[in-house]
């Protein structure tokens, strides 16, 4: 075993903390507050190559370890996590299921601008009837001979604005129930398209979320990912990898929150001393460093399990689930250790804990995650 | 042209410091390096230019003396952009003796401009590129805060006493640059991060050296007295401590 | 033997900064029972080189030469090296300025003399040559020793002060070797503010940081300066945002600075920052945050908007002017 991380790893976590620090933390609040997008933020993290830091070179990307993503994610996340839910979506959904089964006519095509941040993706699986419930898609893909005819609605759609390129899961065949659903591409600016008002959300405020109403939309077939009905298992397999970087997008916020708490309990002085020399704000922190500890062990371990080539679906639901949970206690202890001033935005902390409750909820609940990791304990 | 930069290793600037061995050396457990501020400066301009003049300069390299500890500080200059890195393997003792090691290997390696961060955060000795031009009898800039090739030609910038003077100079020189020479630093790429790797790092033997300087020892300085604080709603009190009390206005 | 120093001038005149370095240099050259030289490269009137008497030098080196039209790194470190071996002199004194920056250094090695940069107090001892200086941007203190036969020093401004010794002082005309050879950098243009006062010379600072919220604010900085007869500064963010000029920022990266009043408005004061001012003599907080750094450093702060404490200063300052 080896904890140690390699040159570039150590690079890579630096350049990204720098560019949190330097790019994404003096207006955080503001676009948080307004919902603003952060498109300037995303263009130049792009140009830097976070987009598409895990395709392989040959496809413009930057040719990464998942170990590297975790803790660029992390250091992204301690600061914004609307944006690093972008980097996200693009690196573990949109662009690693492009590489590893598109084929090279659509890596061609759709996965080199994605890769080399020209352009960004979104992928759309919820439904308003079907949100961790992958199974049951409303959204059809009627089989028109050379082309698809798509028709439905998908909700909660993560750049759904700003995206150029979509990865629609969407059913043919709804009487081979999840083996007729086929995943699509499709580019946002296709004829029948159009989206819904932006999400007016508790937290990650500044990210673009709508949902995406599809009117007879014409995909050419040569759109599809993989044989006719692989849309499931696409999808499934896509969200094992998608967790790692949810998971770490949790453990960056409650590192943040740790962080600004730990800082803000050794100035802050009650009753004649720092804070942090009372046992009952010392024993938090203990209890915050330790679940953070957990987590982080978690999701390196589903990243090394991925980078390894082994099976990493179990651990990187474990890492989802725990971080998630433990994101949400670290953000509201964090928030309880800075008393009134927690409560207040311009201490970060009630906006870390707001966007600690979405890593409960997207891409697979931690509930779901637990019927995950459960099933595959009480298999055979 | 061919671009050389001087980068020393530095520890982070947010470093708190300290000493041990009864307080003779710097006490570098748990400390960050980082290229000097001024030095990564340097290399940001050098890598503008680059990028501005295509064609018009060959090569960014960057000379460091230390030991292999500076490798990933060394490593960094090459993930942001520089072509190639020269390490020259010694303990830097002191300005004098870094610029004897710099002189050695930027006579042989015939560079156009030679940029040198004006100081180091570490040791404060806005010395090395000096002494460095001086060794070589090459013309030096100090306190250059703009450098750019206009059809060819240099125009470099340096800082006076309330404004600033335009100058012209010959090839080859070194800058002494300081803020304002580019805007901030440059984050490196993912790509730039895998490339660095691959990129040449070459390390040279020192040549022999004496410093003119030892330093002895070190001490922190004395902690001031607690702050008086005033209330906000008594303004005129803190004006009348300043000009009784303190007697400074 | 003699200690040299090298005296720059502006525009003909002298600074209070120049009477520092030869105050400094004199109490050096009582120690060693030597005497203090200046050298000054220019035009500059025999009265006011005669000011230099006023601090303890005895001779006066004026050089004059109709191909000098400014600073010439080169040039100048001929010339100085030239004055050296004429004096004889032992320990060579420089303010660490931009100009004592850019020569100091060629001269140690044309010299083969030790060079501290950044001195702050006269030499401990001198056998061996032995100074503190700061280290790690201020936040340390180092006891250097110098190994060379010759030593020389850059001072830090504003940290020795000026001691006024009436002293028989002789100018003389000096008329070192320089080749054309040696011209190597030709000054094209030079532009210049006039009338506000610099930075470095500025015994009143007063800054501001971003808890300022924008340039349009900075109306009250500047009359609060113009009242105290101070220069503006800022921290670097407000530089990097550009809000005001980089030659404003204050900081590690930056200026460093000795006034003897440095009133920081909306700077919280990283590390960073308090390495460039933290040589103040007297350090005023306004922030917002009580548990900004920035008051750890001061002597005197007012947790509270500075939008709104700096106006009622500045009528607190009038009218303490008024009285």
């Amino acid at each position: 075993m080896n904890f140690e991380f390699t040159e570039e790893q150590k690079m890579i976590q630096q350049a990204a903390k720098d560019f949190a620090e330097r790019e994404l933390l003096q207006d955080v609040i503001e676009r948080d507050e307004k919902s603003l997008f952060p498109t300037n933020h995303i263009k130049k993290l792009s140009e830097l190559g976070f987009l598409g830091m895990m395709t392989h070179p040959k496809y413009d990307g930057g040719g990464m370890d998942t170990i590297s993503y975790v803790l660029a994610m992390e250091e992204i996340s301690k600061i914004d996590s609307s944006v690093a839910v972008v980097m996200s979506v693009c690196n573990s959904l949109v662009n690693w299921g492009l590489e590893t089964y598109a084929n090279e006519a659509q890596k061609e095509k759709y996965l080199k601008p994605l890769a080399s941040g020209q352009k960004i993706g979104a992928f759309l699986l919820s439904e308003p009837e079907a949100g961790s419930d992958a199974t049951s898609q409303r959204t059809t893909a009627e089989d028109k001979g050379d082309y698809y005819l798509v028709n439905g609605t998908k909700n909660w759609i993560t750049n759904a604005n700003s995206a150029s390129t979509y990865i629609v899961i969407c059913q043919t065949h709804p009487d081979k129930k999840h083996k007729g659903i086929n995943a699509l591409i499709i580019d946002k600016n296709t004829p029948g398209i159009t989206l819904g008002p932006h999400e007016n959300k508790m937290g990650m405020r500044s990210s673009d979320t709508h949902s995406v109403m599809f009117n007879d939309v014409k995909v050419p077939k040569e759109n599809r990912i993989g044989e006719d009905g692989f849309g499931f298992t696409f999808a499934m397999k896509t969200l094992d990898g998608g967790r790692i970087g949810i998971a770490s997008q949790a453990l960056g916020i409650a590192q943040g929150a740790f962080e600004r708490a730990l800082k803000y309990s050794k100035e802050r002085k009650a009753f004649g001393t720092e804070i942090c020399n009372h046992q009952s704000v010392a024993f938090k922190l203990a209890d915050m460093a330790v679940k953070i500890e957990n987590a982080r062990n978690l999701c390196l371990k589903s990243a090394w399990l991925k980078d390894q080539h082994q099976p990493y679906g179990i651990m990187s639901a474990m890492a989802k689930q725990y971080c998630a949970d433990i994101a949400m206690e670290v953000t509201t202890e964090a928030v309880q250790i800075h008393g009134g001033y927690g409560y207040v935005k311009e201490y970060h902390v009630e906006r870390l804990m707001r966007e600690a409750k979405l890593t409960q909820i997207y891409e697979g609940t931690s509930e779901v995650q637990k019927i995950v990791i459960s099933r595959s304990l009480l298999k055979d | 042209m061919k671009i050389c930069i001087c980068i020393s290793n530095v520890p982070d600037t947010t470093t708190k410091i300290k000493f041990v061995n009864n307080n003779t050396a710097f006490d570098n457990a748990g400390v960050q390096w980082i290229i000097n501020p001024w030095d990564e400066l340097a290399l940001t301009r050098a890598l503008d230019l680059k990028d501005a003049n295509a064609g018009a300069i060959e090569k960014i390299t960057v000379v460091n003396v230390g030991l292999a500890d500076a490798d990933p500080t060394i490593r960094k200059a090459l993930a942001i952009g520089a072509d190639n890195a020269i390490r020259i393997n010694a303990e830097p003792k002191d300005a004098y003796f870094i610029a004897t090691q710099l002189a050695e290997v930027i006579k042989k390696e015939a560079f156009d401009i030679i940029l040198c961060g004006i100081e180091s955060c570490d040791y404060n000795g806005s010395t090395v590129g000096g002494m460095l031009a001086e060794m070589l009898a090459y013309p030096s800039v100090s306190s250059a805060s703009f450098l750019d090739i206009q059809n060819g030609q240099i125009i470099v910038k340096r800082e006076i006493d309330g404004g600033q003077e335009l100058l012209g100079t010959k090839l080859p020189f070194i800058a002494i640059v300081q803020k304002g020479i580019a805007k901030e630093p440059r984050i490196p790429s993912m790509r730039g991060i895998m490339t660095a790797k691959t990129k040449p790092l070459q390390v040279v033997e020192a040549v022999a050296g004496e410093p003119f300087l030892s330093y002895n020892s070190f001490e922190l300085p004395k902690s001031k007295a607690a702050c008086k604080k005033i209330d906000p709603e008594n303004v005129k009190e803190l004006v009348n401590l300043l000009h009784n009390e303190a007697k400074v206005i | 033997m003699s200690v040299l120093v090298y005296t720059e001038n502006w525009d003909g005149k002298f600074k209070k900064l120049s009477f520092e370095l030869i105050s400094y240099a004199n109490e050096i050259a009582k120690k060693l029972n030597s005497t203090v030289v200046a050298l000054s490269i220019g035009n500059v009137a025999e009265d006011e080189l005669k000011l230099l008497g006023n601090y303890g030098a005895t001779k006066v080196l004026s050089v004059v030469h109709d191909k000098i039209k400014g600073l010439d790194n080169q040039v100048f470190t001929s010339i100085i090296a030239q004055a050296v071996e004429k004096e004889k002199s032992t320990v060579v004194v420089f303010a660490h300025n931009n100009t004592g920056k850019a020569i100091a250094p060629r001269l140690s090695v044309r010299l083969k003399a030790g060079l501290v940069a950044g001195v702050t107090a006269v030499p401990a001892s001198f056998k061996p040559f032995t100074v503190v200086k700061k280290v790690f941007t201020s936040k340390a203190l180092s006891t250097v020793v110098v190994n060379t036969p010759v030593q020389i020093v850059t001072l830090l401004q504003n940290t020795y002060g000026i001691i006024e010794t009436a002293t028989p002082v002789v100018v003389e005309a000096f008329h070192p070797q320089i080749q054309d050879a040696e011209f190597t950098t030709d000054i094209k243009e030079v532009s210049k503010v006039t009338g506000k006062i610099l930075l470095t010379d500025a015994e009143i600072v007063v800054s501001g940081g971003r808890g300022m919220k924008g340039p349009e604010n900075w109306g009250v900085i500047e009359e609060l300066a113009s009242l105290l007869g101070a220069a503006t500064a800022c921290s670097r963010p407000v530089s990097d945002e550009g809000w005001r000029p980089h030659d404003e920022h204050t900081g590690q990266t930056g200026k460093v600075i000795a006034p003897n009043l440095y009133i920081a408005a909306g700077i919280s004061g990283a590390i960073q920052h308090l390495g460039g001012v933290s040589g103040s003599k007297c350090i005023v907080a306004i922030n917002k945050d009580p548990d900004a750094p920035i008051f750890e450093a001061a002597d005197y702060g007012i947790v509270g908007d500075v939008l709104k404490v700096l106006p009622e200063m500045i009528a607190a300052v009038k009218e303490l002017k008024n009285s």
